[in-house]
């Protein structure tokens, strides 16, 4: 189908296709926005969540305390405020970011929403992770600790690869909420989907434009939840009885 | 460093009674949703656990669109859709009836929306744990009561939903929390609640990194109050041990 087509169906389907060839190419945009910094934020907050997950189960005080403290403000403020702290607080510590060659990412409010959702999403996951190592039977360290794993040793060949299969689920409903979360960079000028359809709502004042925004964010976390479905029965195949 | 927290002082001179307010009116936003976003996902769990096909079908629609949409998405599509929604539904009304069209333009203000907005979401998540609260009541509990000569009316009031209440408290207490953090989402119809506040006070003082930090730091202690207050119902109201926070 080429893009005359995609507009008959869409006008047949009752769409405003005149609408949507003025404004489709800017909200594909807009996706390819969302996807990024859903892309970039997950993954290093994955990685940062298991630095956390570790430190609040393993680490002595000191290290025990701030992940504690990190995990409890990203997990109990609200994104967009995370988002507005990092994005216009930065401001505020211009001349030092600067010194420090960091101003790069504050001065761009793409750089700012990957950095706070990637902050914000590690938390979340390092709960997940938390508790899935936590909640594995002790039986299992003891077995690593006997075979001679350290600590380190324990989580990578013992620990992990239980507890992970059993984060599966809570992380995928992470990675959805995450997709969903994103639409909070339109705040700060970001044109993800969000912010393609404000652009479109405010140069055609068409409510239509919103309706489209509902069905790419419903379709894009459909396909994600299906993927994921699929990932997990596949990983998870050798715990079912055949 | 008090000349650094001067601009969070209280009065005229400083942000910190705006920034109260706004967090009374994020607290209020809550409380007002609350109610409603449960009546709401009780009602739709029913509608998912029930005998008809099409009701469940509009359940599992309802649950599926507001879980999926981003919040902000429902918010702005509340703001400006419920006002069109409304305006046509009254005209539809007025010429069925006969009457001559007003042609009223329904106005909604913004704690209307918000409020409308959030319950939509909360509606949307909380049947989900209803509906497993309500599977997870034993089917004998059923029988006796129907043994006892009950109606399934008085049965469900009586017998299931208290059980439904105890089992359902953990996750509910999880998406009051979610609740309290998507309030501040309704700052961007300028609704003056905390977010918004915090907004104004950062322009106006060009003090930004402050007072976002003060704004995230009240939220953060409403969550911890939150969190507090659920640990001491806990027990009382749920005598399995919960599932951790999400």
């Amino acid at each position: 189908m080429n893009g005359a087509d995609v507009l008959a169906v869409a006008g047949a389907l009752g769409f405003d296709a005149p609408l949507l060839e003025r404004y489709g190419p800017l909200l594909l945009q807009g996706l390819k926005t969302t996807l990024e910094l859903v892309a970039i934020s997950v993954p290093i907050g994955f990685l940062l969540a298991l630095a956390l997950a570790y430190a609040r189960l393993e680490g002595g005080p000191a290290t025990r305390g701030p992940a504690t403290a990190f995990m409890s403000f990203f997990r109990g403020t609200p994104a967009l405020c995370q988002l507005f702290l990092i994005y216009y607080g930065a401001g505020q510590f211009h001349a030092a970011l600067q010194s420090a060659g960091l101003w790069w990412i504050f001065r761009d409010a793409f750089w700012c929403a990957a950095l706070a959702f990637t902050l914000n999403t590690a938390a979340y996951q390092a709960e997940i992770i938390r508790g899935a190592i936590a909640n594995l039977p002790a039986g299992q360290r003891e077995a690593a600790e006997a075979l001679g794993y350290g600590t380190p040793g324990a989580w990578r060949r013992v620990l992990l690869p239980q507890a992970l299969l059993v984060a599966l689920r809570p992380l995928g409903n992470e990675l959805i909420l995450m997709i969903k979360t994103s639409s909070v960079a339109s705040v700060v000028t970001v044109v993800d989907i969000m912010g393609a359809t404000k652009r479109a709502f405010s140069g055609s004042l068409d409510f239509e434009v919103y309706l489209w925004a509902a069905l790419v964010y419903l379709a894009l976390v459909e396909i994600v939840r299906r993927v994921w479905n699929a990932l997990e029965r596949r990983m998870t195949r050798h715990l079912r009885t055949a | 460093m008090t000349e650094l927290l001067a601009p969070l002082a209280f009065g005229p001179s400083g942000w910190g009674d705006e920034l109260v307010a706004g967090a009374w009116l994020t607290l209020r936003l809550a409380l007002v949703t609350l109610p409603i976003g449960l009546a709401i996902g009780l009602g739709v769990a029913l509608m998912r656990d029930g005998g008809s096909r099409v009701l469940r079908s509009v359940g599992e629609l309802y649950g599926a669109v507001f879980r999926g949409l981003p919040e902000l998405l429902t918010i702005f599509i509340v703001y400006y859709g419920a006002p069109r929604l409304a305006t046509h539904v009254l005209a539809l009304a007025e010429a069925t009836l006969g009457l001559p069209l007003s042609g009223t333009q329904v106005q909604i203000d913004g704690f209307m929306a918000g409020v409308l907005a959030l319950a939509l979401v909360l509606g949307a998540f909380s049947s989900e744990v209803f509906l497993g609260a309500i599977r997870a009541v034993p089917a004998g509990q059923r029988e006796a009561s129907d043994a006892l000569g009950m109606s399934r009316r008085q049965a469900f009031r009586l017998v299931i939903l208290p059980q439904v209440m105890r089992l359902a408290f953990p996750g509910l207490a999880n998406n009051w929390m979610t609740l309290l953090k998507d309030t501040s989402l309704v700052s961007v119809i300028a609704l003056p609640e905390l977010m918004r506040q915090a907004n104004l006070a950062a322009i106006a003082t060009r003090q930004p990194f402050l007072f976002y930090l003060a704004a995230c730091l009240l939220y953060l202690a409403m969550s911890v109050a939150s969190e507090r207050l659920r640990r001491r119902i806990e027990p009382a109201a749920s005598p399995r041990s919960a599932e951790p926070a999400r």
